[in-house]
């Protein structure tokens, strides 16, 4: 789909350099510094606040780092506004999702066809077949449905068949498997090696495991705002720094996080109890996906 | 020298009064999420009460004071957000901002029937007493004042800093998820910051009553210099807003001081507190997209274009008969009234029932539309459309300086641009001139000027119905479901690469337009306009009476231009119930405003249900036509609902989405 190769032997397709962000005293993000090539898939994964969701909104550009900069294919990007960095082949998903909800499936993919193609496409319709990528993703039997009907896995697919409508370089997707069932997310890998192979760089924030160790290349450990550690899945598994930080987390993957990932907010909570990490603020706290909210465990 | 000290001490004095309402408004904004743009409003009827207290029923000062400050105002406070704010501010901002627009004008309407317009004077603090200070004469009302602000400054200092509550209500500032972290109760956080903020816009409002006096509007609108104050503080930070404050009211006892007082420049004394917003919005930062979908949108059904084409034919042949039955030239001025309001409405309709942004001045587009029109030497085809052109020019206009902000900020500018248009640009002499008015001729299409009152009636319902269906054409095509998708993500919108900036100010000068448009219209319907015709303050009811009839459709337009049309009618009618009519619309609104698909929503249900009830009986009796799919009137009701739901697949082949 892409015809050109990207990144190339010389600068990696994204670049997080020493990136800060405070919000008010909360340091969300501490000196993260990673990268993210072409044509590879590379997890970010760290227990629940430690600021996956404030990289991508730096990355995107829906935050401004306190300090750090952003380099997407070889470009200072750290000042350019959202839609530029889009422009320029980056597209990513929500965690907290933001389907269109009031348009159908189908019609959200057209409108990012539409504006991927700029004036042109506010004036005429596109003549792209829509209904491929909806199939690509799978979920051409939802097309015709309004978006905020449809169960949260698939909204999830959806946003990612709408960036995929403008034919990104790099895609951010936070937290794409969740609300996927066990078959939907074996099929969800397969399109992620699929698209990889295709040219494109893909930086996953995800926390089931499974897949994480499964499809990544490299996968950065991301705990209080600071990386931790980097590697292959086989070194990450074996990093004593990421074992403590995730207890209970092991070589092995633990027996009930391989069954009854059914869909649903529940399979995916219970997958996230071995993820609650050793650090003293977020101790009794846990996370609903859909929300992403932290609330104290006695309010649940 | 003296009088730089006396019209500084003026000065602090309104500032100080200023930001005791002001720092209400910051508190209730940042534990809610909900500007209160009647925050005004509450601090007129507050004042209004304290008279009735103090005055009328001859009460002590103090026990009135208390009872105003202490009990009403926070009760009343607490009661607001409890059953009519609460929620709302995790809904799109346009729903928060209509509500509480709907207090505003409830509360005006809601003053005037409980006090009938009569000379009041609220006696300042300590009236004979005062200092000499040199030349200077400073009454106590004014020491009073300051000391007050002072005094609500460290209270508020002490309060969010020195007590749990309100260390509480800092987090709920910074992060609602946290307060609840900490265990926090964010209901009582918020209820007892609305009982605080509403007390502190009495304390204002009654401050200042002695001295501009107990008047409805002027009062209310006072809120103008809160907002502009709070603003200087990006409505987060309580010192820069008695800053800015004190600063504002300094620049207008300046203004008024200095400013020559005749000429072009003694407008803009009037207006200090509105271009004093209007820079402070400029010069924000950019705002950051808001994450996190808006909740709770449900877009009315679209019809066909085939279903509106006869529609709108519908509404032409009633308007002819209505015309050719020989209506007197005064009623039929009316309907003209009504199909201008309604055009109006239109432009909410895009700008607001599709694009989710908020314009509290759309009149003042219409005037600016109406003004360009009288000026006219040859009122045709051309002209008509450069009027139009020009009011969507000065729309653009309005929206670029604001360019990086969204929401609320651009609704504030609006609000802005409304007041500088009226006091300063429509009375000047280049334009309609004090109290004055312009002549405007008739539209004549391709050399034939439409004389008769009837006719010009109906060539603007003509426009009416084209410009509905266009709106229909733009919303079905790739426009409109951009537009759709804008007010559903931003931040999805953003990142897919779309340049929000350009495209608001496009729509922003597209709705001017239509506007404009119709003020031009009007222009001609009348003959003779004048600025009062396009008073800022009218755009408010017009903006309620579109969400109460449903601004996401054209048939809401409709309707609500013919409602907005009866309501002077009905107030000339009822002098009586004058007040208690803009009650009920304002209290109206606040009640329907959360769903802006409105009445003529739940007209479209109750039609298909009807449809649905009658349809089969009448499919039964009528023999079976060549073509015509013999239905099965045993269906039930379901069937038959979704059977008559939109029949005609739309332009990109699909069938139109639905409720
Ligand atoms: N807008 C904000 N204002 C204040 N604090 C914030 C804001 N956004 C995030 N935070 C804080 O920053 C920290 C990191 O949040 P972030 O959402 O990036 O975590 P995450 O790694 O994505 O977690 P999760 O796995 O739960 O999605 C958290 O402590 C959060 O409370
Ligand atoms: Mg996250």
């Amino acid at each position: 789909m892409s015809d050109h190769p990207i990144g190339g032997a010389h600068a990696p397709l994204l670049e997080v350099d020493h990136v800060v962000v405070q919000f008010g005293g909360v340091t969300a993000v501490n000196e993260a510094t990673f990268v993210a090539d072409a044509g590879t898939v590379t997890g970010l994964i760290g227990p629940n606040g430690a600021g996956k969701t404030t990289c991508f909104n730096v990355i995107s550009g829906l935050q401004k780092p306190t300090r750090g900069k952003v380099r997407f294919r070889g470009r200072n990007v750290t000042g350019a506004p959202v839609h530029r960095r889009s422009k320029r082949g980056m597209g990513r998903t929500f965690q907290r999702l933001e389907a269109f909800g009031s348009l159908s499936v189908r019609d959200n993919v057209r409108v990012a066809y539409d504006i991927h193609r700029g004036l042109a496409g506010l004036v005429r319709p596109g003549a792209k077949d829509i209904d491929a990528l909806l199939d690509r993703v799978g979920i051409s039997s939802y097309a015709d449905e309004r978006a905020d009907s449809i169960p949260t896995g698939t909204a999830r697919l959806l946003e990612l068949a709408r960036c995929l409508a403008g034919d990104p370089k790099l895609l951010l997707l936070d937290e794409p498997s969740s609300g996927l069932d066990e078959s939907e997310t074996d099929d969800f890998g397969d399109l992620l090696r699929d698209l990889a192979a295709e040219g494109r760089g893909i930086l996953m924030v995800e926390h089931d495991m499974d897949l994480v160790m499964g499809v990544c290349d490299t996968i950065h450990v991301l705990d209080f705002g600071s990386i931790i550690a980097s590697g292959t899945p086989g070194e990450i598994r074996r990093d004593p720094a990421v074992q403590r930080a995730y207890l209970g987390y092991s070589d092995e993957v633990p027996e009930h996080e391989l069954v009854g990932a059914s869909a649903g907010a529940s399979a995916v909570e219970e997958t996230r109890t071995d993820l609650v990490p050793v650090g003293a603020a977020t101790e009794a706290t846990t996370v609903i996906p859909a929300v992403g909210a932290t609330i104290p465990e006695d309010v649940r | 020298m003296s009088s730089l000290i006396s019209f500084t001490i003026l000065g602090l004095f309104t500032g100080a009064a200023y930001a005791i309402a002001a720092s209400g408004l910051v508190l209730t904004y940042t534990t809610t999420r909900v500007f209160n743009i009647a925050h005004g409003a509450f601090g007129m009827v507050m004042a209004f009460v304290f008279w009735d207290f103090s005055q009328r029923q001859g009460l002590n000062l103090f026990l009135s004071l208390f009872l105003v400050l202490g009990v009403i105002a926070p009760a009343i406070g607490w009661g607001i957000q409890r059953f009519v704010t609460k929620g709302l501010g995790e809904g799109p901002v346009s729903v928060a901002l209509v509500v509480t627009v709907g207090l505003f004008v409830g509360l005006i309407g809601l003053a005037q029937q409980v006090w009938p317009p009569e000379p009041r004077t609220v006696p300042p603090f300590m009236a004979s007493s005062g200092v000499q200070l040199g030349d200077t004469y400073i009454t106590a009302h004014q020491i009073i004042t300051i000391v007050i602000s002072i005094g609500v400054a460290l209270g508020l200092y002490v309060l969010l800093n020195r007590t749990r509550i309100g260390t509480a209500m800092r987090a709920s500032v910074d992060n609602p998820e946290l307060l609840k972290l900490f265990g926090g109760k964010p209901d009582t956080v918020a209820a007892l910051s609305w009982a605080i903020g509403i007390s502190l816009a009495a304390l204002g409002g009654i401050l200042l009553s002695s001295v501009i006096g107990l008047s409805y509007y002027d009062l209310t609108l006072l809120v103008i210099n809160a907002y502009a104050a709070a603003m200087l503080g990006r409505l987060k930070s309580l010192p820069l807003t008695f800053v800015g404050a004190m600063g504002l009211g300094i620049l207008q006892s300046f203004a008024v001081a200095y400013l020559p007082s005749d000429g072009f420049l003694a407008g803009t004394r009037a207006v200090v507190p509105a271009l004093f917003l209007f820079v402070v919005i400029v010069l924000m930062p950019q705002a950051q997209l808001r994450i996190g979908q808006v909740k709770g949108i449900v877009s009315a059904p679209l019809p066909s274009i085939t279903k509106s084409v006869a529609w709108g034919g519908a509404l032409l042949v009633f308007v002819a008969l209505l015309v050719g039955g020989g209506m007197s030239t005064a009623n039929l001025l009316l309907v003209g009234t009504a199909a201008t309001y309604a055009m109006v409405m239109l432009s909410l309709v895009l700008l607001t029932g599709y694009g989710g942004h908020v314009s509290l001045a759309q009149l003042t587009f219409a005037g600016v539309g109406a003004l360009a029109y009288a000026k006219l030497e040859q009122p045709n085809l051309a002209g008509l459309f450069l009027a139009a052109a020009i009011a969507a020019g000065v729309g653009a206009l309005v929206a670029l300086p604001v360019l990086r902000l969204t929401g609320l900020y651009l609704a504030l500018s609006t609000l802005a641009f409304g007041v500088l248009m009226d006091k300063m640009i429509f009375q000047a002499e280049f334009a309609f001139g004090f109290n004055g008015t312009l002549q405007a001729g008739r539209l004549s299409i391709l050399g034939n000027a439409i004389e008769s009152t009837g006719g010009y009636v109906l060539v603007m319902t003509l426009f009416l119905v084209l410009m509905g269906i266009a709106l229909l054409l733009l919303r079905r095509g790739s426009l409109g479901r951009v537009l759709i998708a804008m007010r559903d993500s931003p931040a999805a919108c953003g990142t897919l690469g779309l340049d929000m900036r350009w495209f608001r100010v496009g729509l922003f000068g597209l709705s001017a337009g239509m506007a404009g448009l119709a003020g031009a219209l009007f222009a001609g319907l009348r003959g003779t306009i004048g600025a009062a015709d396009f008073q800022f303050f009218n755009s408010l009811p017009l903006l309620l009476l579109a969400v109460v009839f449903g601004v996401t459709s054209v048939t809401g337009a409709t309707l609500g231009g013919v409602g907005l049309m009866l309501l002077p009618v009905m107030q000339s009618n009822n002098p009586g119930i004058a007040g208690l009519i803009f009650a009920v619309l304002g209290f109206g609104a606040v009640a329907l405003g959360r769903d802006p698909n409105g009445l003529a929503n739940l007209m479209f249900g109750l039609g298909r249900r009807i449809q649905a009830l009658v349809l089969p009986q009448l499919r039964d009796r009528l023999p079976v036509l060549p073509g015509r799919r013999p239905d099965g009137s045993d269906d039930g009701e379901d069937a038959g609902l979704a059977d008559l739901l939109p029949e005609t697949p739309d332009a990109t082949g699909k069938v139109p989405a639905h409720v």
